[in-house]
């Protein structure tokens, strides 16, 4: 099909060339330009830049909260799908409009509003408080607002895939005498891991390079609640500039694997299903 | 029809939109009236009532009415940000070395301090505490800081002149009453050691003290605490040690840029302005140490009696307090390596 | 079914092509299999976590907003020189970018769904990389690329223009920051829809922009809107990578969600939740807009051209 298109349709080596352009200035240049900074630290000083105690804390705090918050989002997020895509009720159509306002909604706000909302005297706080659970400001509220910010990517990938099944398949299952929960086990299960995965991997990427909402609601202490993001941003201030791309460095190395991982996640998930 | 002159109308906006963000970037001759001061962190409020004042004052003068921008953020990052392009016409920073800095790279004229009375100084100022309501962990004096149950929250030393002035405040208190500079750095190391969170700014420590209520006491400049108290509504209060160190913020004319700009003028007279008793008033009634000696009187009551140490009593300059305590390796560096977990 | 980072409601838009009554069917087939207290429950539960998570914050902001009233908040708003320059930049930014994205979108797609070539899925890799990347990050390779650090922001300060700490800095930012949206979004929908009505055009004799402009575009019109809301919700709401290039300049290089944090820093928490309020309000727009668009998108992916 290739060579045909090129023949008849004009535009390939136009199109080609503009988008390589415009990704080479805007994207890799400036990656390069990062890389390129933290090459001038020798190994050591390279190791000494990104293998603090604190920046440990930090790599390790900004894993974690990743982790939880995409962990919830999966069990959450699955079934808030189910229930969208099997039952009908009341404000349905409103709800799951709602569901896609954390991908609108400016991090800033979220991470504001939610810091406001779980500090000891907030709406929502004052009832955490009883209980010992110390709302904003706290490894709580980072894994809070990350739910936040992943909560639509599992709904939004399990529901096609659930819309899909075929209720066919579930009545023969029925007729061939396995019960609801076998059904759901041996059936519909299977046949949603897949998306629940790629939706997981997804809201764990967006939650590791999370910035805008966490820095609100973090108290930014060192060890405790510093994310990998502030480092960098400290080290920016102070303009240390070189051990900055350092770290960054690091972190770009970090969400490559990821994004591959996803690329190769979602080329298994479309096989799977074919 | 209507989604041609939809498409026609986004694509002048854009145009518009493009050619005025182009054109934003010129490093433009503006209007020799257009100020920019870049200033240190917690001078927001002042500079906010001063700049209007000085409007009105300049406007009577010379019938023009002058525009002022501020830029805040942590003082040696500011220095830094002017060195690195960020077009100032004044700064009227946080400590001598950082606006030093700025004479070193070339951006302002050597002898700058002599420029303006006082060594270039409108009003001084020194470090301060402020604790919870009613001071739950009893906390006056500095050696409390080393109680090992209480955590400190002040701004990073690299970034923040009120970083800096707490450290020296810190290491003053000890070597000034007899202490040894051994002593000094244990008891340093103590406190750094007890600081959960270093912000890069004075502001953002006052946030960090007052609206995510960590840490036991805040050190911070006098002004920035009764503003944080005021604010607080009854749940802080401010505590005066008894001796503390003095705090001196430079201001000075950054000469590269007025010069291009054509700014000098304004600028000049706007730097003059804070010496005169109408800006001496209201940067006392903002909790800052006025230099002029009438009005210092007459607001003395603003201002609880402490001793305070200049940073000649501490080394022999600034180059040598540089080099002692800030510098790459040097006290700071060292104590603070060793952060440990809390 | 392509499934796209970000933004996946548009693949579970197409495929959601089944006719209404035979969703509605199936619905009540099966909602007559799971047990009433499973049912109850997850509803229940649903409900629940969205209203906590989502509606509960939306609510706050604005009543935070008008907690000193109408005209407290239309002052805070209107009054302040400050804030409405951010807005203004942030108005003047956020499209700009969106637009140059747009351009290059349309180009990527059109390259990389018509034509095979060696290299391909590593285009469309790359292509997706801005979206790992941390916003801080974002916003510091581009200080290391223009800031008087470097041979390039030497060069263009001794020529008399500026990157960081003004505006265009601020719109490099943004692009690179939403730079896969409307590609990844175009991809799928031109790949969907098949080169056959370009190729019947050029058979026809039309040329190569007769072809683009009265058959490509319109084909990918609704996939080209979605994308671009999607792309401007995000670039207006950026934080991160805008707050490292700015320089932090009050009323010059000050965007909305900077000009929150600064409100809250100078104690003004009643206005930054005003400001907070407007951009609320814009991502609201966005949302609605979103479910509009879906509906249109759906029947483009399915009957391409109408």
């Amino acid at each position: 099909m290739s060579t045909l298109n090129r023949r008849v349709l004009p535009g390939f080596g136009l199109g080609l060339s503009t988008t390589i352009l415009y990704l080479s200035l805007l994207v890799l240049l400036p990656l390069a330009a990062c890389l390129w900074k933290a090459a001038e630290l020798s190994p050591a000083e390279f190791w000494a830049a990104v293998w603090t105690p604190r920046a440990v804390a930090a790599y390790k705090l900004t894993f974690v909260a990743s982790l939880l918050a995409a962990l919830v989002n999966v069990v959450v997020g699955s079934i808030v799908g189910w229930t969208l895509v099997r039952y009908d009720f009341p404000f349905k159509r409103l709800i799951d409009a709602l569901v896609d306002v954390p991908f609108a909604l400016p991090t800033a706000v979220a991470g504001l509003v939610y810091a406001s909302l779980y500090v000891s005297d907030g709406w929502l706080g004052q009832f955490l408080t009883p209980l010992g659970i110390q709302g904003a400001y706290s490894r709580f509220g980072i894994v809070l607002v990350l739910i936040f910010t992943g909560f639509p990517f599992v709904v939004r990938t399990i529901q096609p895939v659930l819309e899909d099944l075929d209720a066919e398949t579930e009545e023969a299952a029925a007729n061939l005498g396995a019960d609801r929960w076998q059904t759901f086990t041996r059936v519909i299960l299977p046949t949603i891991i897949p998306p629940a995965l790629t939706g997981f991997t997804l809201a764990f990427a967006r939650a590791i390079g999370e910035y805008g909402s966490v820095v609100f609601i973090s108290s930014n202490k060192q060890f405790e609640t510093e994310i990998a993001p502030m480092l960098i941003f400290a080290r920016l201030e102070a303009y240390e500039y070189r051990e900055a791309a350092a770290v960054a460095s690091v972190l770009l190395g970090f969400s490559f694997l990821m994004l591959i991982f996803i690329n190769v996640l979602e080329r298994w998930s479309q096989r799977h299903e074919n | 029809m209507l989604y041609r002159l939809l498409f026609l109308l986004i694509v002048v906006y854009l145009i518009s939109a493009a050619v005025w963000v182009v054109r934003a970037g010129i490093v433009r001759d503006g209007n020799p009236n257009d100020l920019l001061n870049v200033a240190c962190d917690p001078t927001r409020e002042l500079w906010r009532e001063l700049n209007a004042n000085f409007q009105e004052h300049r406007e009577q003068r010379t019938g023009k009415r002058p525009s002022i921008r501020q830029s805040h953020g942590g003082s040696s990052s500011q220095a830094r940000a002017v060195i690195d392009g960020l077009d100032g016409d004044v700064v009227t920073l946080a400590m001598f070395p950082d606006t030093d800095a700025i004479r070193k790279a070339g951006l302002i004229a050597p002898n700058w301090q002599a420029q303006l009375p006082n060594r270039s100084l409108p009003f001084v100022s020194t470090i301060v505490f402020v604790v919870r309501k009613e001071n739950p962990k009893n906390i006056r004096d500095w050696c409390d800081l080393a109680r090992p149950d209480i955590a400190t929250i002040t701004p990073n030393p690299k970034t923040s002149g009120n970083g800096k002035w707490s450290f020296l405040a810190l290491w003053g208190a000890v070597t000034q009453r007899g202490g040894s500079d051994d002593d000094a750095i244990e008891y340093v190391r103590k406190v750094y050691s007890q600081t959960p969170v270093l912000d890069t700014s004075a502001r953002a420590s006052t946030m960090t003290f007052a609206q995510k209520k960590i840490g036991d006491v805040h050190l911070t400049w006098e002004n920035e605490a009764h503003l944080e108290v005021q604010e607080a509504g009854g749940a802080l209060e401010i505590v005066y040690p008894p001796i503390s160190v003095l705090a001196e913020p430079h201001v000075a004319v950054v000469d590269r840029v007025v010069d291009r700009k054509g700014t000098r003028a304004t600028a000049e007279a706007y730097l003059k302005y804070l010496y005169t008793e109408e800006a001496q008033e209201i940067i006392a009634s903002h909790h800052y140490r006025p230099t002029n000696a009438d009005v210092a009187a007459r607001t003395a009551g603003l201002f609880p009696k402490i001793e305070l140490f200049p940073i000649t009593k501490l080394a022999k300059d600034w180059g040598e307090i540089q080099e002692r305590f800030f510098a790459e390796g040097a006290i700071y560096d060292r104590i603070s390596g060793s952060g440990v977990k809390r | 079914m392509r499934i796209d980072a970000e933004f996946v409601g548009a693949a579970s838009v197409s495929d959601r092509s089944n006719t209404p009554s035979l969703a509605d069917a199936r619905g009540s087939v099966r909602s007559r299999t799971d047990p009433a207290w499973v049912r109850y429950s997850l509803i229940g539960f649903t409900v629940g976590t969205v209203a906590l998570l989502i509606l509960v914050p939306l609510i706050s902001v604005f009543a935070q907003a008008f907690s000193k009233g109408m005209l407290a908040y239309w002052k805070s708003l209107a009054d302040d020189s400050d804030t409405m320059h951010s807005m203004f930049l942030t108005l003047m930014v956020a499209p700009l970018a969106v637009a140059i994205n747009t351009v290059f979108g349309i180009a990527a797609a059109y390259s990389i769904a018509r034509f095979r070539f060696p290299g391909r899925a590593i285009l469309t890799t790359l292509i997706d990389l801005p979206f790992s990347v941390s916003p801080v990050v974002a916003g510091l390779i581009f200080v290391l690329l223009f800031g008087l650090q470097s041979t390039a922001g030497t060069w263009l300060k001794a020529h008399g223009y500026q990157i960081i700490f003004a505006p265009p800095g601020l719109v490099l930012a943004t692009a690179f920051v939403t730079f896969p949206f409307v590609a990844r979004e175009l991809i799928p929908v031109m790949e969907s829809q098949g080169a056959d009505e370009e190729i019947a055009a050029r058979s026809m004799g039309a040329n190569g922009w007769q072809m683009f402009w009265r058959i490509t575009v319109p084909n990918i019109k609704w996939g080209l809107i979605y994308g671009v809301i999607l792309c401007n919700a995000r670039a207006m709401g950026e934080f991160g990578a805008i707050f490292v290039v700015s320089g932090r300049i009050g009323g010059a290089t000050d965007t909305m969600p900077l000009r929150v944090e600064k409100l809250i820093q100078e104690y003004n928490q009643q206005a930054a939740f005003a400001v907070a309020s407007v951009l609320t309000l814009l991502s609201l727009i966005t949302l609605l807009l979103k479910v509009v668009v879906e509906r249109k998108l759906r029947a483009e992916k399915t009957r391409p051209g109408d």
